[in-house]
């Protein structure tokens, strides 16, 4: 993947937003991010290069189900959740291209660590994603994919915040 | 090691376990000898060797194995260790080869675990037993209906004695697909910090869903689903929750009759986002009807959660079926493996909405399955005060109430029980599950 340094740096700060936003429990305005058809998608940790529509994944979200992802964590029965838990993410290794039609084709590299409860866990993966140019941010999400750098979801158990 | 566990006064009535059952190491030593080395214990499903020579490795209480499908067409179970020295053969998760090839000496054996190949052959002579320096094998390897279990133990009942009435609610689920059932690509590889046997009462709770899984709940409403219904009688949403029944020998299943005429997918499948995709089920059912009758339609459509003893779930919500099965590492964690079954040949659009189903309520990154895994993990967490605070209470439904029941817990805890510390305590014998009242598989797809 070409990357112009531009579009780089452009790029990276959308990322870096978007991480803040997710850091700091503004799940609303992280959801503004995507665009009204969009995909929230992290495929099982066996099956890395999965095929959403034949194999299972982890997190299959469409425009709905992201919708009822982010007002349930903001509510006090996600359970999992309630209290919020502390993520901090790590973002780097940005590429971005050219995807055509004014998209951009995004890969990262990230390192999320989540603290609740005496204990740490650390997910580390890599972003897919495919933005669009406009909005306010500066792009707008279609596609959001988190490959997991992980065999397993162990001793992790769960992936209860937004990865 | 302390030794009364179980309460089960049925006077009162109470039922309650010893909650140092979840925080004792010699009782986890205990069910390592007691309960893994002696049960059938599930392997895998047959469709994930699907062509010859696939192979798959896991862990089966806590021993690795290989399962293969050999040369025939022959699906095959090893312990995954050389017989030369030990070397874990194989350590990829899954693949396709003609040959298990051991690196360290570089042994070579077939899919069907014969020795076929050892550098500098001659150095052991013509008398060297090749014949039997073939891949290990658990003591039992026995498969029904497409699942395959092992048996660390060569005595004891074989697999079908041993599944008893399991079988019929195997069938229910075998029985969903005239072109048979399969495991889909991508497992849910999880944990939790809790004792395992956690799992196994939430596995099959009905009675926690409606507080911890309140959000999920939401996001079916949300989708169209008419839910409230459901609170104004057992049959008002399309689906009559019938009590759980004991399969006997710590088996056991909660379950529900459809009785919507496949207007809904299940107790807590969303609404169909379309009248096609609607159509498209009902057209399902009609075959079912067809090969099944009415009233064994209505139980396959019910949907139920099903526990082979000790620690193998079927779920089958109808919105999707998963395979569940977990093993602790230590009292207060346990590792999860759970993976997808699905009916070959199913139209594509039912398919895409079990998919979407099945992750958004099993899935540990899901709506719900997180909410268990925390719920879970605090339980353990208040045990740690176990001297001060001994007991559980399992009692729901002891007094008569056989549908809003805990029974299904019960069974699994009095074998438990009885593995454990030899007492044996009575069944309830309003549970006990009746062929003549509970259902018969007739003769369907499997019998031809
Ligand atoms: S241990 Fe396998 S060849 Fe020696
Ligand atoms: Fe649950």
């Amino acid at each position: 993947m070409s990357s112009s340094p531009d579009l780089r740096a452009a790029v990276e700060e959308f990322l870096y937003h978007e991480a803040d936003l997710l850091d700091t429990w503004r799940l609303d305005e992280w959801l503004a991010l995507f665009t009204d058809e969009c995909s929230y998608l992290i495929p099982a940790t066996d099956r890395p290069d999965g095929d959403p529509f034949r194999d299972l994944f982890l997190v299959q979200d469409d425009r709905f189900l992201l919708e009822q992802r982010v007002e349930s964590l903001m509510t006090k029965t996600a359970w999992a959740e309630s209290p919020h838990s502390t993520t901090r993410r790590l973002i780097g290794n940005v590429r971005a291209a050219d995807a055509g039609d004014g998209a951009v084709a995004v890969q990262a590299n990230f390192i999320v660590t989540r603290a609740r409860q005496s204990t740490v866990d650390t997910y580390p993966g890599r972003y897919e994603m495919l933005l669009e140019r406009g909005g306010p941010a500066g792009f707008r999400i279609r596609m959001r994919k988190a490959v997991l750098a992980l065999e397993e979801l162990r001793p992790h158990g769960r992936i209860s915040i937004i990865l | 090691m302390f030794d009364r566990f179980i309460i089960d006064d049925r006077e009162t009535p109470r039922f309650r376990v010893h909650r140092s059952a979840m925080v004792d190491p010699e009782v986890l030593a205990r069910e390592r000898a007691a309960i893994f080395d002696t049960c059938w214990l599930y392997v895998g499903h047959e469709s994930e060797v699907a062509s010859r020579h696939d192979f798959r490795t896991r862990r089966v209480g806590g021993r690795p194995v290989i399962m293969t499908r050999d040369a025939g067409g022959q699906v095959r179970v090893f312990v995954n260790s050389c017989p030369h020295r030990g070397m874990a053969v194989e350590t990829r998760s899954e693949g396709n080869g003609r040959f298990l090839k051991c690196f360290y000496h570089g042994w070579s054996f077939d899919t069907a675990g014969n020795l076929v190949a050892m550098p500098d052959d001659e150095a052991y002579g013509p008398n060297f037993d090749r014949q039997n320096m073939c891949l290990p094998r658990p003591p039992r390897v026995e498969s029904y209906r497409g699942f395959v279990f092992c048996n660390w133990s060569s005595t004891g009942p074989d697999l079908a004695t041993y599944l008893g009435h399991s079988r019929t609610m195997i069938d229910l689920v075998a029985d969903q697909s005239e072109e048979g059932m399969s495991v889909l690509g991508g497992t849910h590889l999880y944990s939790m910090r809790a004792n395992w046997k956690l799992l196994v009462e939430n596995s099959f709770d009905a009675y926690h869903a409606m507080t911890t899984h309140q959000r999920y709940i939401e996001m079916i409403k949300a989708s169209g689903r008419d839910f409230s219904r459901r609170q104004q009688g057992p049959a008002a949403a399309g689906v009559a929750r019938r009590g759980p029944l004991d399969l006997g020998d710590g088996h056991a299943v909660t379950g529900s009759v459809d009785t919507s005429g496949g207007d809904v997918m299940g107790a807590l499948g969303r609404a169909f986002p379309d009248e096609e995709t609607r159509a498209r089920h009902k057209a399902r059912r009609a075959r079912l009807v067809e090969l099944y009758g009415e009233e064994w339609t209505n139980r396959m459509l019910g949907g139920r959660n099903h526990l082979i003893f000790p620690n193998l779930f079927i779920i089958d919500l109808v919105m999707g079926c998963t395979i569940r099965t977990f093993y602790p590492d230590d009292p207060d964690y346990m590792e999860i493996t759970a993976w997808q079954l699905v009916p070959n040949g199913e139209d594509e659009r039912l398919r895409q909405l079990r998919m979407g189903n099945f992750l958004t309520f099993w899935g540990p990154a899901g709506l719900a399955t997180p909410d268990d895994v925390e719920a879970l993990e605090r339980c353990q967490k208040g045990f740690a005060a176990h001297q001060a605070a001994p007991w559980n209470d399992l009692s729901r439904g002891m007094n008569g109430n056989p549908i809003n029941s805990e029974a299904q817990m019960r069974v699994f805890w009095r074998r438990w029980n009885e593995l454990m510390t030899g007492e044996v305590l009575p069944p309830e014998p309003e549970v006990l599950f009746d062929p003549e009242r509970d259902g018969r598989r007739i003769a369907g797809l499997a019998a031809r």
